[in-house]
């Protein structure tokens, strides 16, 4: 091989230096709109516990950092790996049962958390794996399929298996001693507001879910997520390269399992109970893909978008539709319409209008729009 | 006499209910540009997907150097030394030009002394350094294909037709590349439909009809002789000038 004289490589732009950057993975919000949504969510989601008085914004606030999490996780695989999974609520599932089981059955003690969530790890990652191993090597459709037929099973099971999962009426337990109510670890209010386990427990969700955010965040940014995308694209191109695909997207699905159990088991400790209806429904299921796709597949800043107005639309769209019915009193067929009983009707309604607009996701839109 | 690197005996392959290779059998002699040539449709394509195993050979063997390869997977057969770009380009187009190319590199980061021996082959693709590759055109997408074939030292590039579809003076940019590629030691077996680009670039020419090789032998001799030209490639031969 014949080397000319040495060129100037030019510089990877996308590669920057400084702190932001690297927590970031390089990898911005590119959308100047889209920064300072991210920042506000941000910001409103590290204060809730001192913006606002009640348990309702609390509980929203955790829920938002909870499905951040869990979308962003199914991003990895939809987005990023292009695999189509109806078993992440699974893992899910596994998450905070493990949690509960741990907590209700040994002792509310941190040492009980630890074991149940890495109990509930090993769980996932095993069955994400032969999941994996099994049946990714068929065709994308079949895959689907399958992993909707081992999620029905594991409901079905844990269900069945009352003794241990508390059946259809699920778990409820205690925290540990840190994280209940009763807990008050300053003596004096901060900010006007009393300091207590139950925000304790609210930081300790918002912290986890950063951290597994940004550590998603720089999978989907290292050379191994690269390698997804390039599957994802095409996967003959990506074998004709030498990458090994089914074991890249088993890789993938076990990466992923492990951060929606992880979800899983922060939803739990929020709600101190689990049960099939809050962490294995498959009405979960159908929440995620569209937060997914309102938020804009194959971005992870997508999930925090497509999450935070999912959340904040199931628990407020109703009162907010309330308020409207009232004030239009009077006027024909309107308040009618906005009744807050047909609130599904609107949310579906939304939903419909942001994909048909925003086929991109709603990240998708603003960068193009910067673009 | 010496090995050939890469050597076909009685390679059958189906594609579905479609028997396509009937026997194919050659030889590429290591350090030179072999050209495969011959209509549409004579299997030329065919026979660069069954030595990566993207289609399985029903029988016959495929040795790579001291290597059986017919039953290996497409990534073992890449890992052992074989790059392939194929006829659509096979570049990622949601990744940066520099993406594409480190994405090659399995086995660490592209050595910048080869990254600027490439950059200075097709230096059209510095410009577009950080661009997703969606955005390149047809001849810097065919450029970035190759960049990144040639992104880790192989033992062999498999090319399928690089100058299909491309404007003249990307043909000329191509097969200058070929050339310093060719002078480079690099051992080459390309497919091509122009004649003009395979008389410029080939030492061995190997010609294919109906999934069988019809003519193997020198690229100068085909060059030479106008009647044999006439009987193999005849009726798309316009096509091939």
């Amino acid at each position: 091989m014949s080397m000319s004289s040495a060129l100037t490589l030019p510089p990877d732009e996308t590669r920057r230096s400084g702190f932001f950057s690297r927590i970031l993975s390089s990898d911005p919000p590119r959308s100047w709109v889209l920064s300072l949504i991210l920042l506000a969510i941000l910001l409103v989601l590290a204060a809730t516990p001192f913006l606002f008085s009640g348990s309702q914004p609390l509980s929203t606030a955790a829920k938002i950092c909870v499905f951040i999490v869990l979308v962003a996780s199914y991003d990895l695989l939809l987005g990023y790996s292009g695999i189509v999974s109806f078993a992440h609520t699974m893992f899910f599932g596994i998450g905070g049962y493990g949690i509960a089981i741990a907590l209700e059955q040994i002792e509310p003690t941190w040492a009980s958390a630890g074991i149940g969530l890495v109990a509930a790890l090993a769980l996932s990652a095993v069955l994400a794996a032969a999941i994996g191993l099994l049946s990714l090597r068929v065709r994308a459709i079949f895959f689907s399929m399958i992993t909707l037929a081992v999620a029905s099973a594991v409901a079905v099971l844990a269900s069945q298996m009352s003794e241990i999962t508390g059946g259809e009426d699920g778990l409820s337990f205690q925290l540990p001693f840190e994280l209940r109510p009763a807990f008050r670890p300053l003596e004096d209010q901060l900010f006007g507001v009393t300091v207590n386990g139950r925000i304790l427990a609210y930081y300790l969700i918002f912290f986890v879910a950063l951290f597994v955010f940004l550590l998603l965040l720089r999978i989907v940014n290292s050379p191994f997520g690269r390698v997804l995308q390039a599957i994802r694209e095409n996967e003959f191109r990506a074998e004709a390269l030498g990458y090994r695909v089914v074991a890249y997207r088993t890789a993938a699905s076990v990466l992923s399992a492990l951060a929606a159990t992880v979800a899983g088991a922060l939803m739990a400790l929020w709600l101190r109970y689990n049960g099939p209806d809050t962490t294995l429904s498959f009405s979960i299921m159908i929440d995620i893909l569209l937060m997914v796709v309102i938020g804009g597949m194959g971005t992870m800043y997508g999930a925090v978008i497509g999450a935070t107005l999912f959340v904040l639309a199931q628990s407020y769209l109703q009162v907010l539709m309330a308020a409207g019915s009232e004030a239009l009193e009077g006027i024909p067929i309107l308040p009618i319409l906005i009744h807050p009983d047909r609130w599904l009707l609107w949310l579906g309604a939304l939903f419909i209008i942001s994909v048909y607009a925003f086929p991109g996701g709603i990240v998708g839109r603003l960068r193009q729009a910067k673009q | 006499m010496i090995e050939p690197l890469l050597k076909l005996s009685d390679v059958h392959t189906h594609v579905g209910p479609y028997h396509i290779l009937h026997g194919v059998y050659f030889d590429i002699p290591e350090g030179e540009l072999t050209m495969l040539l011959g209509r549409n449709g004579a299997g030329k394509t065919t026979t660069l997907r069954t030595i990566m195993g993207l289609w399985k050979a029903s029988s016959g063997e495929i040795r790579f150097g001291e290597k059986d390869i017919t039953a290996m997977s497409t990534p073992d057969i890449a890992r052992s030394g074989i790059a392939y770009v194929p006829e659509s380009m096979g570049i990622f187009t949601d990744l940066t030009v520099r993406e594409n190319i480190v994405l090659a590199a399995r086995s660490g980061p592209v050595d910048s002394a080869r990254l600027d021996w490439i950059l200075g082959l097709l230096p059209a693709l510095k410009r577009f350094w950080n661009l997703p590759a969606g955005n390149l055109s047809g001849g810097q997408k065919q450029m970035l294909a190759i960049a990144r074939a040639i992104a880790e030292p192989r033992r062999l590039l498999l090319v399928d037709e690089p100058t299909k579809g491309l404007a003249p003076v990307m043909v000329r940019s191509m097969i200058e590349a070929f050339k310093a590629l060719k002078a480079a030691g690099e051992t080459i077996l390309l497919v091509e439909q122009s004649f003009y680009a395979a008389s410029a670039l080939g030492d061995n020419v190997l010609v294919m009809d109906d999934g069988r090789i019809v003519h193997s032998g020198a690229m100068s001799d085909l060059v030479a002789d106008k009647a044999l030209q006439q009987r193999l490639l005849g009726l798309s031969l316009d096509a091939h000038q």
